[in-house]
């Protein structure tokens, strides 16, 4: 026992030796949080939009204004005729293209309907789908105030409640999304270089000749770590709740305790890798490019896992940032317990002693 | 010239004696994009319901057949009462909860105006939001059924109604991966570019190596371009192997000209290039240098605009995603593949570019000192 703590001052020496290094791991996350915290949503702001207006009339004006108003738009365009349209989209200038047809307030006023057309960039799919979506509800409202809410007999109201984000905000879904992914590849990074950097740099072989057992090398690699992924972990946190407004109507003990459990996870992780790379750029290359995209697009906050074919929900499973992100999601937003939790805690302790026990097995006690 | 060639078949050989990262530059982005595009799909499809059925009635019946005989919906469970259905939600099996109060039938036909109500799980905004749509949508058709069977529709509109029509341009299918794939290919891409070379000079500092080379005659933009001409390359092999994966894998055949990826791929690469070694003139190891490109990195990709749309970010993250050049290649990819833009509509985006490329390698070039 005595062994292991002399060996984890000997990894805090190094540790905090180089402040530089230091810096960048205690600043990095919280740049990272403060930028993506604010900056992903997916919520639908100010988006450019043209309109080709062939009416002109008071109906169309009042329409277009009503549109500008609305925080979802912004006209930047207005063409003259329907060539100019296929010019703004190839240059990107605009989303979405709004035709308002001729004699837009008689054809209204004396046969009751028109035709308003829709033209989405359909290159990105979602921001089209939703575009059309927001506009129609903006183009419904207008219709209804000329209306005057005019009701037809055995009318059906529907009354929709948002649960959880009745504002609709992004920053429910996309922080914790972040901080799964930051905590998780800061985390692994760290300890996927450490054995392996000692075997570049042939201190290694020092190591080996003491009388350590491989176990409590790697356990001592990770303690130093495991402070400092704490601290990233509450500054997060703190950042989250003050700045980021994310709720949490859970119990914060189990946020930590989870965050607790997820960072060992994480750092099993990287020393698994740094057991079985012979190189610190293999490792890094590994533990940066190998986890990066499949943690952003696998863990279920940017894409939904339910719509992903089969293959890739199943898939999904390996990877640690989505038990991380439901567990917080409910925990934090939906306020439930440890109860309702118990299964995705299971299954990431599950996966750091399979990483741990690979990293043992996979330890080497002779050089090459 | 010849100093430089002798200095590129130095790092080609360097390069080449290390088969386990050769192995993993092209392998790794190679199986990430056959991958990952399938699961990258935000399409709202297969929404969840959970009905609270209180009236059972006829009327209640026909709504939910209908709603079920959509494309869209699933009812995975019928509850009791509310909170019943509230579990549901809790444990993610549903994202909406329709409620049918009693007496809905009664209420629709003798009171002519009957409540439904919807409650829906906006943890995922967006997807809530349009899921409940969805469904209003639907709710609304089957009222207007319903209202003819009980009343002749005048043949005119009683009240002005506006008919909107849709249509979506350059992708008729509303098909992912034709968004997906060429974006994913710029920012592994962007991971190989930019990273490798990052590491590069640092190991060079690391091992002591770089000694050797300051005490040699070469110049600093000799060894600068000897540095990054290998990985210019291998980021061509990437991109071929990828464009190659896009065409026989997915199908996608670009609309515009292979010619103009090439191009801008060239310049891109060139700047990329310049910011891994400008983060590696000032890493001092290679731990360092990785925690920097990682920085640099997550913003790159996050705010490149293939995962959130640019246009709903606050008006400063706006300003950051001008530096950002895989904003840049996406865009391009995009407007090449999908919509046959010309050299004129990209030539702005390879402006910048460019100057960036100018920029990033100069800087990297004043940086690197011949001293340690």
């Amino acid at each position: 026992m005595q062994q292991f703590w002399v060996f984890v001052r000997k990894e805090f020496y190094h540790i905090f030796r180089d402040k530089k290094s230091l810096l960048i791991i205690f600043a990095l996350p919280i740049a990272q949080m403060l930028i993506f915290g604010f900056a992903l949503t997916n919520e639908i702001k100010n988006t450019q939009i043209g309109i080709l207006d062939n009416a002109n009339d008071e109906a169309s004006l009042n329409l277009i204004a009503q549109l500008d108003a609305s925080k979802y738009f912004e006209i930047s365009n207005t063409f003259t005729n329907p060539d100019e349209i296929d010019a703004a989209f190839k240059a990107d200038k605009i989303k979405l293209a709004i035709v308002i047809p001729p004699n837009f307030k008689s054809e209204l006023a004396h046969n009751n309907s028109a035709r308003i057309q829709l033209l989405a960039d359909a290159t990105d799919p979602n921001t089209a789908t939703t575009l059309e979506v927001y506009a129609s509800a903006v183009i419904r409202d207008y219709q209804n105030t000329i209306n005057n809410n005019f009701k037809l007999p055995y009318s059906i109201s529907t009354e929709i409640r948002m649960l959880y984000n009745p504002q609709l905000k992004g920053a429910y879904l996309f922080v914790p999304g972040v901080m799964g992914m930051i905590l998780l590849l800061i985390s692994a990074m760290m300890t996927s270089i450490s054995i392996v950097r000692e075997k570049e740099l042939n201190t290694m072989e020092i190591i080996l000749a003491s009388p350590l057992k491989p176990m409590i090398l790697i356990l001592s690699k990770a303690v130093p770590y495991m402070v400092i992924s704490l601290i990233n972990v509450s500054t997060i946190l703190l950042i989250s709740v003050t700045l980021l407004d994310l709720p949490i109507n859970g119990s914060i003990w189990l946020v930590f305790g989870v965050c607790f459990l997820f960072i060992t996870t994480a750092l099993s992780l990287g020393l698994m890798i740094s057991n079985i790379t012979d190189s610190q750029q293999t490792a890094m290359f590994i533990s940066l490019m190998g986890l990066m995209l499949p943690t952003l697009i696998l863990s279920g906050f940017m894409f939904p896992i339910e719509n992903m074919p089969v293959p890739m929900q199943v898939l999904s499973n390996i990877v640690p940032t989505k038990w991380f992100f439901i567990i917080i999601k409910d925990v934090m937003i939906k306020g439930l317990g440890f109860s309702s939790v118990w299964r995705e805690i299971l299954i990431l302790a599950g996966m750091t002693a399979f990483f741990l026990i690979i990293s043992w097995k996979k330890f080497k006690m002779r050089l090459a | 010239m010849r100093i430089l060639l002798v200095i590129l078949r130095k790092e080609f050989q360097q390069i080449m004696r290390n088969p386990s990262i050769l192995r993993i530059i092209f392998m790794m982005p190679a199986v990430q994009l056959l991958i990952l595009p399938l699961a990258a799909d935000y399409e709202v499809k297969n929404v969840n319901l959970t009905v609270v059925d209180q009236d059972h009635s006829t009327y209640s019946q026909l709504l939910l057949n209908k709603l079920s005989a959509s494309d869209y919906f699933i009812i995975q469970d019928v509850a009791d009462n509310y909170d019943a259905a509230m579990v549901d939600i809790e444990k993610d099996v549903s994202d909406i909860i329709l409620t049918i109060p009693p007496h809905f039938e009664r209420d629709l036909i003798r009171e002519d105006e009957a409540k439904l109500s919807l409650a829906v799980n906006a943890v995922n905004g967006a997807k809530g939001n349009i899921g409940a749509s969805y469904a209003a949508n639907i709710i609304n058709e089957y009222n207007q059924e319903i209202r003819k069977t009980w009343f002749t529709m005048p043949e005119f509109n009683p009240v002005p109604i506006i008919d909107i029509t849709y249509s979506n341009w350059y992708n008729d299918g509303m098909s992912y991966t034709l968004f997906m794939v060429p974006g994913i290919l710029v920012i592994l891409l962007t991971l190989v570019g930019s990273f490798l070379s990052a590491l590069n000079i640092v190991h060079e500092k690391e091992v002591g190596t770089i000694e050797q080379i300051n005490v040699s005659p070469i110049k600093k933009y000799q060894f600068i371009l000897g540095k990054l001409i290998p990985f210019w390359l291998i980021g061509f092999v990437v991109l071929t192997i990828g464009l190659l994966i896009a065409r026989f894998v997915y199908g996608i055949i670009p609309a515009g000209n292979m010619g103009l990826i090439y191009l801008f791929a060239a310049v891109f690469l060139f700047a990329l290039l310049g910011i891994g070694l400008l983060v590696s003139t000032i890493a001092e190891s290679q731990q360092q240098a990785m925690f920097i490109s990682f920085f640099f990195m997550m913003i790159f990709i996050l705010m490149g605009g293939l995962y959130t749309s640019i246009d709903s970010m606050p008006q400063w993250a706006q300003v950051i995603t001008w530096f950002n050049p895989v904003k840049y290649f996406i865009e391009v990819m995009r407007m090449i593949v999908m919509k046959d833009s010309s050299l004129a509509d990209i030539s702005h985006n390879l402006l910048v570019i460019g100057i960036m490329a100018v920029i990033f390698n100069t800087w990297a070039v004043l940086l690197y000192r011949k001293r340690v």
